[in-house]
């Protein structure tokens, strides 16, 4: 069982994040970057159906150079081999666009399964999962929660609106995982010194055949024209009540007289 | 049709659920904007009386595919039949609910069809003829205003309870296109839906939230915030901790690593206020927090704080709430 990951560096969320006084974007100074959160649980997925069926594990990863060392976290945890597509001509591509660049990279790889994270935490956008696999031609099962893998079928179960969904899937398929799917592992100090010696393949646009026009800024359908600080909140009020009671009368007047909700 | 906004509706057998109204009121407003028609797409099986259904909400056209294979949502009926609708008739907007299916099927949807894509949206408007969108980035702490390139289609995810639902027009009906389409068998196949189904309103469709978080201590105390919640008709929510402890199952949880939720009251009851969770609920209209700790963070954005102990103050509160409802 031959297991692609692919794999986002993104801030740490645990930071502060400030706009640039422009709008242009954030401000990345003394940034934390690491390994996005739910392609943790991802990449712990692929090396568990490695450890159970056996195959080989190889992370993808397109981003600036800077994102060399999310991938070498993936490969200290315990994957194979990895790819990295690097290239300023990817600057403002949308998703569908890294999902084309991606494409291009798995369709020459030999696989049963990819696996993404549900989403990235930077944007949120949880597109690139879906679209990978359309362009890859591949099934597919978004936030799953349970894999288990057959002979030519994987059973996975997803969170739907007041339900869980068990799904028959035929491989290879791409799922996208939900973070209640396992626990990852920390990296061991004899990974990290591995990881430290496998040789990360460094690609750029030219290496894959494609065109900046095909994948860069001028192929997006989307552009993110400024960003903004959240909206204010209004500031509210703190009480100490004298009593539960009190706390619970001074609660329904808020209710009833501001939120109008009683 | 280059002006005509879609609504792709999320439906219990025909009839729109609360996020597909939500959807219905903007996409009105965009499509008279726009001077185009407002159409409901509807996919199922045995899909009955659409017309007044949709129509009442202010669709002017509902586009239904009837078919087995709709029954219920697959990846492949869905991209299948909405991307054949989408190349053939290139409306200008298309706009899908942020549901489990609508998060499945939309990026595949966008790449299919060569239409752009911004989910997440709770904001969308136009700006010199351009459409924006605005969207939350970074567990909240920042708001990315993102804008659609080229002529169409556009394709927005759009999140429940951001817009206020369409109004009820009585009599008002909607022309009924049925569409006669093949769909593949689907390749996965769900054979199985444990429901979860409890008895109150879903988290995402609720106008009242109250959540629990480490505060509670134990699996036993989220009864007590769910006498307060019967109360209130409200819905009941948690913090991580809860969730990684097993008091309550996943489906509970709100923040980053959770569910999005914007009630017009959220009530945090024994939650600090991690910038983690307020990602998935600091787009609430009113925050209430209980919480015995003055400095606790969660204060700096509450409506109302109240400083004291949960396990005092909830009782008192679900009975203050008994007693006013009973005086009618
Ligand atoms: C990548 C990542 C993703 C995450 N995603 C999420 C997410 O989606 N959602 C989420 O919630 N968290 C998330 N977290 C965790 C988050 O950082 C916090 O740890 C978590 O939100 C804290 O939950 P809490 O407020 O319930 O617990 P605590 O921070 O422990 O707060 C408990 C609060 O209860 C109060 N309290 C205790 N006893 C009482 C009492 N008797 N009466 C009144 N008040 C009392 C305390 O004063 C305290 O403020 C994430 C973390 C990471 C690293």
């Amino acid at each position: 069982m031959d297991v692609v990951v692919c794999v986002k560096q993104v801030p740490d969320t645990e930071q502060p994040i400030r706009v640039r006084p422009d709008g242009s974007g954030i401000d990345d100074q003394g940034l934390n970057w690491i390994l996005n959160y739910y392609d943790e649980h991802a990449v712990e997925e692929a090396l568990r159906v490695r450890e159970k069926h056996g195959g080989t594990v190889t992370v993808v990863c397109v981003g600036p150079p800077r994102a060399a060392e999310a991938v070498r976290t993936a490969l200290a945890m315990g994957a194979d081999e990895a790819v990295h597509v690097a290239d300023p001509a990817l600057e403002g591509a949308d998703h569908l666009a890294v999902a084309r660049v991606l494409a291009r990279v798995i369709g020459q790889l030999r696989y049963d399964l990819v696996l993404c994270g549900r989403l990235a935490t930077d944007d949120n956008a949880s597109v690139v999962g879906a679209a990978l696999a359309e362009y890859l031609g591949l099934p597919q099962a978004t936030a799953i929660s349970k894999l288990q893998i057959g002979d030519s079928l994987a059973t996975v179960e997803r969170e739907v609106e007041g339900g869980v969904e068990l799904v028959k899937v035929p491989l290879p398929a791409l799922f996208t995982v939900e973070r209640t799917i396992n626990e990852p592992r920390y990296p061991t100090l004899p990974g990290i010194m591995k990881a430290k010696r496998k040789e990360i393949r460094t690609l750029g646009l030219a290496d894959l055949g494609l065109e900046p026009g095909e994948v860069g800024a001028q192929a997006s359908r989307v552009r993110y024209t400024r960003f903004e600080p959240p909206p204010r909140r209004q500031a509210g009020q703190v009480v100490t009540p004298d009593s539960p009671e009190e706390a619970a009368r001074v609660i329904v007047r808020f209710l009833q007289e501001t939120a109008k909700v009683l | 049709m280059q002006n005509d906004v879609w609504v792709v509706a999320d439906h219990a057998g025909g009839n729109p659920r609360r996020i597909t109204l939500e959807l219905l009121g903007k996409g009105r407003e965009l499509a008279d904007a726009r001077e185009g028609r407002l159409v409901a797409v509807v996919l199922g099986h045995g899909l009955l009386d659409l017309g007044p259904a949709f129509g009442q909400y202010g669709a002017d056209t509902v586009v239904a595919v009837d078919h087995p294979h709709l029954h219920a949502y697959t990846t492949d009926g869905y991209t299948e039949v909405l991307s054949a609708l989408v190349r053939e008739r290139a409306p200008w907007l298309v706009m899908v609910p942020s549901t489990a299916w609508g998060r499945d099927c939309a990026p595949r949807l966008a790449a299919r069809a060569g239409a752009g894509i911004v989910t997440e949206v709770e904001a969308l408007w136009l700006e010199d003829g351009r459409l924006l969108t605005r969207r939350p980035m970074y567990t909240r702490k920042v708001m990315g205003i993102v804008e659609y390139v080229g002529s169409g289609p556009h394709l927005a995810v759009v999140l429940p309870k951001v817009f206020p639902p369409a109004g009820r027009q009585e009599g008002r009906a909607a022309q009924v296109e049925r569409v006669e389409a093949g769909v593949s068998e689907p390749r996965s196949r769900v054979v199985e839906t444990r429901s979860l189904q409890r008895e109150r309103v879903s988290l995402t469709e609720a106008d009242v939230i109250v959540s629990g978080g480490r505060g509670l201590r134990g699996p036993e105390n989220f009864a007590l915030l769910e006498a307060l919640a019967a109360e209130l008709g409200a819905a009941v929510g948690s913090s991580r901790p809860p969730v990684d402890s097993g008091w309550v199952p996943h489906d509970y949880e709100i923040g980053q690593t959770g569910k999005t939720v914007s009630p017009t009251v959220y009530i945090a009851v024994g939650i600090s206020g991690a910038p983690q969770h307020l990602a998935g609920m600091s787009g609430s209209k009113y925050i209430v927090a209980i919480n015995k700790d003055p400095n606790a963070p969660i204060f700096q954005l509450a409506s109302l704080g109240v400083v004291g102990d949960l396990f005092q103050i909830v009782p008192k509160l679900t009975e203050e709430v008994r007693r006013l409802k009973a005086q009618g």
